[in-house]
């Protein structure tokens, strides 16, 4: 059975945990919530870090079933785990702490070749360091190859940008994208940070006060109306598009999705690569007409699916253009003057298009 | 004057004695220490307050109970008479048993000490690299811990060879078997020997002096590097 199912239950101080949950066996699941949610505690108990009463199957192997009284501890489950700071032993080298965990797992438990790994994070110049030589950034990508050596059968990343500052995280989002593209292990990402959770999650699971408020695919999540995080400003949805032509006399780089074509100002994007891209909801407006003199390029057919008031004077309004969800966030006055309403057909008028 | 030869028998015994200390509380005193540096039990503070009890203790009071317990009437003593044929008053066993008791804390407390500052986090990462707990210890804690170690081990070491009320009481002054250095220069005192006593003195002067030395310069070495 493919999929990370469980649940679990335990007393913290400010709340009880009560989570059931069924993720894919695949792809990056992104974990988000407010700090102090209970998002590191899920993390901790599916490391078998903490205790709590419940199931766990990863993959179709039982990790942790309380009523049958089986509990593996941490050094017995498949999995690799990176921290919020980077926790290399300090008393070894880099080249030691990669071997750490990849001397521990049996030959023929192991499925990356030690040289691929350290190519795949770019750390190759660093083996022969102290870790307390290292910048914030190799720190944490040592860390993560160091983890994904040990063969894990899922991965789990708590917050691992968090403590860098911007360029780090800019230097190493590049290699977690690499790491999504040619690796199959499952990966769970604890963030906080929007910016993250757009560039990285297939599937997102949403916490708040130990309890999941919303788990499903990145765009199904995302624009759901019934979330706090889709009534933030930058709130929007996110469409996966292939890159299918350029323009070069106009700088414009097409992008093709399920349900149309997106033109944005781009340069030196190769055909066929696969982009995310991301339209806020507040860059969306509507018309019930499709006019042809417009500066705006990007108009597409759609149909109202949903519609909620959000104050004060605001309204959100999901739209399906085909296949690919948008938000739209216009004024109450716009609204009543157009008598929108759910099944309407309108058009929907893309200001701004940008790559995640 | 310069033909009277320096009997060396006590500073063999003390050797002896302080070796066979530290290799026993190292021994005993790293589960302890472990055991305090990471439990959440209520007693915690109990065992805490027993370790740290030779500190304030004056060592005749410690001595005291001890020469009752191993004596001949003591259950120790008795345990001992049981099995081998003699109690353990005024015995080099005696001895060891009252010098592990009275250096404890000046093992545990700074192994104790150095187990926290590691704190959980390089356990949990280990565990996570597929390291069973004693595998863990003996890869991660033991060398990071190593300063504590270090410390804790000359401590004990160089406490039992200052240690002279405890000794006195339980091992008497017996040439050869419990006489020490730092009794063989209360008698030397006693006798009016002074030149014996200046050169057993000196020579523990010297010997402290060079041991702390040591010790600070490695542990600032390795809190450097």
């Amino acid at each position: 059975m493919i999929g990370i199912t469980g649940n679990f239950s335990l007393q913290l101080a400010q709340f009880d945990l009560k989570l059931d949950f069924e993720l894919p066996g695949r792809g990056i699941t992104v974990i988000f919530g407010s700090s102090g949610s209970g998002k590191t505690t899920l993390l901790r108990c599916i490391a078998g870090l903490e205790r709590a009463r419940g199931n766990l199957t990863v993959n179709g192997s039982c990790w942790q079933n309380t009523a049958n009284r089986l509990f593996l501890p941490t050094h017995q489950r498949a999995l690799g785990y990176v921290f919020q700071e980077a926790s290399l032993f300090p008393h070894l080298s880099v080249q030691k702490n990669l071997e750490y965990g990849f001397s521990r797992i049996s030959s023929q438990d192991s499925k990356v070749e030690k040289n691929d790994v350290v190519e795949l994070l770019g750390i190759e110049h660093l083996l022969t360091r102290s870790p307390e030589r290292l910048s914030g950034g190799e720190k944490q990508r040592v860390a993560i190859a160091r983890a994904l050596l040990t063969s894990p059968k899922l991965l789990l990343m708590d917050e691992p940008l968090s403590a860098l500052d911007a360029p780090s995280k800019a230097e190493i989002l590049p290699y977690l994208e690499r790491l999504h593209a040619e690796l199959s292990i499952p990966v769970l990402y604890i963030t906080h940070a929007m910016p993250e959770v757009m560039r990285l999650a297939d599937y997102l699971l949403v916490i708040n006060q130990g309890k999941i408020l919303s788990q499903g695919t990145l765009s199904e999540v995302l624009t759901r109306l019934d979330l706090a995080l889709t009534h933030t400003d930058d709130a929007g949805a996110v469409v996966e598009a292939r890159v299918v032509a350029y323009d070069e006399p106009f700088h414009l780089t097409y992008l093709e999705f399920n349900g149309g074509r997106f033109s944005i100002f781009h340069d030196n994007l190769p055909t066929g690569q696969q982009v995310r891209v991301r339209v806020l909801a507040r860059d969306v407006s509507l018309a019930l007409e499709n006019e042809t003199h417009s500066s705006i390029l990007n108009i597409f057919q759609a149909v109202i699916t949903d519609l909620m008031m959000e104050s004060p004077g605001q309204v959100l309004i999901k739209l399906a253009i085909q296949d690919t969800v948008l938000l739209a966030r216009i004024s109450l006055k716009s609204s009543n003057l157009l008598k929108l309403c759910v099944g309407m057909p309108v058009y929907a008028r893309v200001k701004s298009v940008a790559l995640v | 004057m310069f033909d009277i030869t320096i009997d060396l028998t006590p500073v063999w015994v003390t050797l002896q004695l302080a070796t066979i200390t530290t290799i026993i509380l190292l021994i005993i005193g790293t589960p302890v220490a472990w055991w305090l540096a990471h439990t959440q039990c209520w007693c915690k503070s109990l065992f805490q307050a027993m370790v740290a009890l030779p500190l304030v203790l004056p060592p005749t009071v410690l001595g005291f109970y001890l020469l009752v317990a191993l004596g001949p009437h003591g259950w120790i003593g008795q345990l001992s008479e049981w099995f081998s044929g003699r109690h353990l008053a005024f015995s080099f066993t005696g001895l060891v048993i009252g010098s592990v008791i009275a250096s404890t804390p000046f093992v545990i407390q700074p192994l104790q000490d150095a187990f926290s500052a590691i704190g959980k986090r390089p356990l949990e990462v280990a565990a996570t690299l597929r390291a069973n707990p004693l595998d863990c210890f003996f890869t991660v804690v033991l060398p990071l811990a190593r300063p504590g170690f270090l410390t804790a081990a000359t401590l004990c070491f160089a406490h039992t060879i200052g240690e002279f009320g405890i000794v006195l009481m339980i091992g008497g002054n017996l040439h050869g078997q419990t006489q020490v250095i730092s009794i063989a220069i209360f008698e030397h005192v006693e006798m009016l020997e002074f030149y014996e006593a200046h050169l057993l003195a000196g020579g523990m002067l010297l010997f402290s002096f060079m041991v702390l030395l040591t010790l600070y310069t490695v542990n600032r070495r390795y809190s450097t590097t």
